[in-house]
């Protein structure tokens, strides 16, 4: 597989299937591994991550659950490209930074990624479309053995997986699972939602993960604690938490459509006729429009016909992308040239509709 | 003027609050100010405040902890005290002392209850059944119940005099280690 190839695909996290997608995106698993006695990739020399990731190319390459999957050297990859696969949540926004001996190895399918030398030797990461994080769990317990087989994994009885931060040690685990709450934004009851989830541990990001801010009414939920629980305990804590959110935003999406339709149903068709007239735009407002079409496409009041499906409304949200955009013209844009072919692809998009 | 998040007590912090431009203000009771405040603190760099939260009796305690060095990654406390990461797997052996407290501050816990790598072996497996099975007792003694409590010992005391039978040894543990 080639990098460029992924452009024809969709991403996992995107497919708009699965349980309860209309609130739920995506849900993700991530476990972090690393191998024992190698200093981890931030305190090693260039020998001792090339070291790593030699053993691990050995393994990927020979892995039995990892037969259709490519491993790209960072190395190789010029800034676009890096951006392009931390826009398709194949890796990190940290494992762009410049460093020795990174890479990232993909499935064809994007489900799978593994970022090698990130903060951890090992970040194996598994995307499911919708509300999934037990089927997340099935797939990435296989691939963890697969690789534990070969590789020996820095671990203690008691303190579990061994990893560069101690935020992270015991499962190595997180889960995080992303949702789009615009009844609960509109209805100004987020930041109730938000406080509660901090109170109870969890963490929230915006769309593209750490360090990024919540655009576009979409909100990242992620355990925090990794100690002291197994995998199972850890999932069903988030998944007990993400059934309250879901049914507090349908209650939401319920009463405002009741109570309020007209001015759904505005807003709604309002963004739709800005995203297909406007002949400059930013990511950040393509972002908070496609939030409305999406919305609307749940409620059924999006009055353009059935051939604008969810599926086609995420893949929207991705090639608007910067670094999608510039892989598309197959050329650096400036962010100004951006705003007008972004703008350009939306049309020619929503044309056909 | 009622707490913001609890609704309960009495707000007495106020607190103004900036979040993708747009300002909001918050008027908190103090133990709702404190969680807030620690929501906050893990957002300003988690790794760099990580150190400051093992505790030391004396100043002269920590001063000895920081020369401690890991003989596989030669990694120092002192290292550990400003990046806020370890250096290796044997680091966590190393530094030992010092992290039990802090685990158990970020965590809650420190006792490892999840899945092991199936490298470590039966042996191990065994001995992390036995932590589970002690963690259980602990807490049923904790909340009285007794009943449960009692099973778990004789359970476990089963289990004992079947590994000093056996004559398991620590291979198992060296492994891991």
């Amino acid at each position: 597989m080639q990098l460029n190839d992924l452009l024809s695909h969709t991403s996992e996290w995107l497919k708009g299937t699965g349980p309860n997608c209309d609130v739920v995106i995506s849900s993700r698993l991530r476990l972090a591994r690393n191998l024992i006695k190698s200093p981890f990739p931030h305190w090693a020399g260039k020998e001792q991550t090339e070291e790593v990731l030699k053993a691990v190319e050995d393994v990927a390459n020979k892995d039995e659950c990892l037969k259709r999957a490519t491993i790209f050297r960072l190395s190789d990859m010029d800034i676009v490209d890096k951006q392009f696969l931390v826009e398709r949540h194949l890796m990190s926004l940290e494992h762009t930074q410049k460093a020795n001996n990174k890479a990232v190895i993909i499935d064809d399918d994007e489900v799978v990624s593994i970022m090698v030398n990130e903060e951890d030797h090992l970040r194996i990461q598994v995307m499911q479309s919708g509300f999934n994080l037990f089927e997340a769990w099935a797939i990435i317990n296989k691939i963890d053995d697969c690789l534990g087989k070969e590789l020996s994994f820095a671990f203690m009885p008691e303190w579990g997986y061994l990893t560069a931060c101690p935020t992270n040690t015991g499962t190595g685990m997180r889960g995080s699972v992303m949702l789009h709450l615009p009844a609960l934004v509109m209805t100004r009851q987020i930041d109730r939602v938000l406080a509660a989830i901090a109170k109870l541990s969890f963490t929230t990001r915006g769309l593209f993960g750490e360090g990024t801010q919540a655009t576009g009414n979409f909100f990242q939920i992620s355990n925090q604690v990794s100690l002291g629980h197994s995998e199972d305990d850890i999932i069903e804590s988030i998944n007990s938490l993400i059934r309250q959110i879901i049914e507090q935003e349908n209650q939401a999406r319920e009463a405002m459509l009741s109570k309020n339709r007209p001015l759904l149903e505005d807003r709604v068709n309002r963004s739709f006729g800005i995203l297909k007239s406007a002949y400059i735009i930013s990511s950040d407002e393509t972002i908070e429009l496609l939030s409305m079409l999406r919305l609307g496409c749940d409620l059924g009041i999006l009055n353009v016909g059935k051939s604008l499906d969810r599926r086609a409304i995420n893949e929207l949200f991705i090639i608007t992308q910067p670094a999608h955009l510039q892989k598309i013209e197959s050329k650096k844009l400036s962010s100004q040239e951006r705003d007008v072919k972004r703008a350009e692809l939306i049309r020619k998009k929503l044309q056909v509709v | 003027m009622l707490c913001d998040i609890c609704g309960k007590n009495q707000a007495t912090v106020h607190l103004t609050e900036i979040v993708n431009d747009q300002m909001t203000e918050l008027h908190l009771c103090e133990p709702c100010a404190q969680a807030k405040s620690q929501e906050m603190e893990q957002q300003f760099g988690l790794g760099d405040l990580l150190a400051g939260m093992v505790d030391f009796e004396k100043p002269a305690a920590e001063k000895d902890a920081v020369a401690i060095k890991c003989p596989n990654c030669n990694l120092t406390y002192a290292d550990f005290k400003k990046i806020g990461r370890l250096g290796c797997g044997e680091c966590y052996s190393t530094f030992k002392k010092y992290l039990v407290p802090l685990l158990k501050r970020i965590h809650g816990s420190s006792q490892h209850l999840g899945k092991s790598p199936l490298k470590v072996g039966k042996v191990l497996k065994k001995r992390i059944d036995m932590q589970e099975l002690r963690l259980k007792l602990k807490n049923a003694v904790d909340s009285e119940a007794f009943e449960e409590a009692a099973r778990l010992r004789d359970q476990i005391k089963e289990i004992e005099k079947k590994q000093s039978q056996g004559g398991e040894g620590t291979k198992g543990d060296q492994d891991a280690a």
